[in-house]
């Protein structure tokens, strides 16, 4: 495939990429526009994060994709094929071996590290966006730190419902400045981004825009004094290893009503069978 | 009254396209004084109102503000996020079209916590109780604590509107026409209870009305436009009982045949 640039985009893009990365991390939380290009696929399978990490990628990168916290679906097995080819790069399944991880939808439950970078795929960068359909007064909030509006949301879920009901992409401040969408991860993996000693990048493909939690940022899930940020998980434990804190995906097995609750995170679920097999 | 006033504007100018809606307007507003500013439509009223907390513009002139804290500041030069700050803490604004200032789509309690929100409040139960507290002050029941507005009266909205400027106890509040729109027996309900919020609470109110029945009720003191001009000045039931000017005359006695 000699007739690809190196990790498919010209240098040009990677460069300009790269200063928006840069500023993104500058300011940790702040969203970044950058001149978004059209990929080989379409928006909503990772266009925004394929960019970063074609950005970032070196020649001894060792790169894992993730898609729902597994890396055998689709999405994670055709994005991580199309940088095996483009850039020649090593690629992984093992959290702990991967200097590079893009993912969708999940943090990986074994604990991240200095060096190691995880780059997201973001479909909707604006936390206001719900609340605030104009983005012009979205990023006056922004400029102003004007985030009572978010609260609001938060002071009307519990007055309903008697909790918060946001479960996936969970606003959080970042650095105590600025409102951040951590994706669409699930609120259970928020507490992995809050002084991480990884660097996340996030990167929006449609809505162009791209921002960043530098290594040891803290990042805080938004609450109130009385109504603290709670983890919440299925009770069970995972059927094939047993683990009981990672995060769980409840899979159909049969047209009965059977079904099982395993680790949504498929590299750590093996990890822990194989350690049992060989204890 | 205090040596210091709250607002000073001076030698206010303003040109929209053609027509000159303000022109070399003096106005000073002391603490806790109710200040009316009365004139027929298209008189310049609420561009005045609107150059006083800095969404319009002045082409000449300058508005003074004093903080709590006694730090004077230019409200055209001040930097946009002390502006801010001061539009949803030391100041308040009461609209005739409460539509527009409540988010129809936020329960009442919601709509009241906002501005403590806004503020850093964290504490839920204390923002709830804050709410309740105030929608009793403006006899709103606080069973409809958690109703949405559109389920409201017109009365009520106007209500709620007031309790959500309220309820961070800004010492400046701006009304422009606060009882416009509702019929006559809602408005005086309304009217008694600004009133009577507004003297407790020690507010300064900057009250633009085109109705002198209205402005002999709340305001302290009167200041008649004309044409872009103030052509009139002083306690409320002097320039209204005993009215100098022409103008005024006939403004007053509108209101008496009406
Ligand atoms: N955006 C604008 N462009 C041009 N002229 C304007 C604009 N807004 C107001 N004016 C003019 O400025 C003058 C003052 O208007 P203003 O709205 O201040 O009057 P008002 O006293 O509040 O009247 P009303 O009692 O009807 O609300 C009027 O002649 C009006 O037509
Ligand atoms: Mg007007």
């Amino acid at each position: 495939m000699s007739f690809y640039n190196f990790a498919y985009l010209d240098e040009q893009t990677k460069r300009m990429v790269r200063r928006a990365l840069l500023k993104a991390v500058a300011v940790p939380g702040h969203q970044v526009p950058f001149g978004s290009r059209e990929m080989p696929l379409p928006y909503g399978w990772g266009t925004g994060g394929i960019q970063v990490t074609a950005s970032i990628l070196g020649r001894n990168d060792v790169l894992k994709v993730i898609d729902q916290g597994a890396d055998d679906t689709t999405n994670a097995v055709s994005i991580r094929r199309f940088f095996a080819r483009t850039a020649g790069v090593a690629t992984t399944t093992r959290t702990a071996e991967a200097s590079v991880i893009q993912t969708r939808h999940r943090i990986p439950e074994t604990a991240l590290r200095e060096g190691q970078i995880v780059v997201y795929q973001v479909p909707l960068p604006e936390p206001l966006s719900r609340l605030e359909p104009s983005r012009a007064a979205a990023s006056e909030m922004h400029a102003l730190g004007d985030y009572g509006l978010m609260h609001v949301k938060l002071y009307e879920d519990i007055a309903r419902l008697g909790h918060v009901s946001i479960s996936y992409d969970y606003p959080v401040m970042v650095n105590r400045r600025y409102l951040m969408a951590p994706s669409p991860i699930p609120a259970f993996d928020n507490p992995k981004l809050n002084r991480s000693p990884a660097l996340h990048l996030f990167g929006a493909g449609r809505e162009k825009r791209i921002y960043a939690v530098p290594p040891y940022t803290e990042v805080r899930s938004l609450d109130f004094e009385d109504h603290p940020f709670r983890l919440t998980r299925a009770p069970q434990s995972c059927a094939l290893c047993g683990a009981r804190t990672s995060y769980l995906d409840e899979i159909v097995t049969d047209d009965m009503g059977g079904r099982m609750f395993i680790c949504s995170d498929t590299d750590y679920c093996a990890e822990r069978r194989e350690k049992d097999a060989a204890e | 009254m205090s040596a210091e006033p709250l607002l000073s504007a001076r030698s206010l100018s303003v040109t929209l396209g053609r027509v000159v809606a303000l022109d070399g307007v003096d106005i000073d507003l002391w603490p806790g004084e109710v200040l009316g500013i009365v004139g027929e439509s298209g008189s310049g009223k609420t561009t005045l109102l609107k150059t006083l907390h800095g969404a319009q513009v002045p082409d000449e002139g300058i508005v003074h503000y004093r903080d709590p804290d006694g730090r004077v500041h230019d409200v055209h030069r001040m930097p946009l996020p002390v502006l801010r700050a001061l539009h949803r803490s030391d100041w308040g604004f009461i609209f005739q079209e409460p539509r527009q200032a409540l988010r129809m789509g936020v329960s009442a309690g919601g709509n009241v916590g906002e501005r403590l929100m806004a503020q850093g409040a964290r504490h839920y139960g204390n923002i709830r109780e804050a709410a309740i507290n105030w929608l009793g002050q403006v006899e709103i029941d606080a069973k409809r604590v958690d109703d949405l507005p559109r389920t409201f009266s017109g009365g009520m909205l106007q209500r709620l509107q007031i309790a959500r400027t309220l309820v961070t106890h800004p010492r400046l509040v701006f009304m422009d026409e606060p009882t416009g729109g509702l019929d006559v027996s809602v408005q005086a309900r309304l009217l008694d209870l600004i009133r009577s919020l507004v003297a407790r609470l020690h507010i300064a109110v900057l009250l633009v009305t085109h109705d002198t029945g209205v402005a002999r009720l709340l305001a302290d003191r009167i200041l008649v436009m004309q044409a872009g001009r103030v052509v009139e000045t002083g306690l409320t039931d002097q320039v209204l009982d005993d009215p100098q000017e022409p103008y005024t005359q006939l403004l007053v006695s509108s209101v008496l045949q009406a």
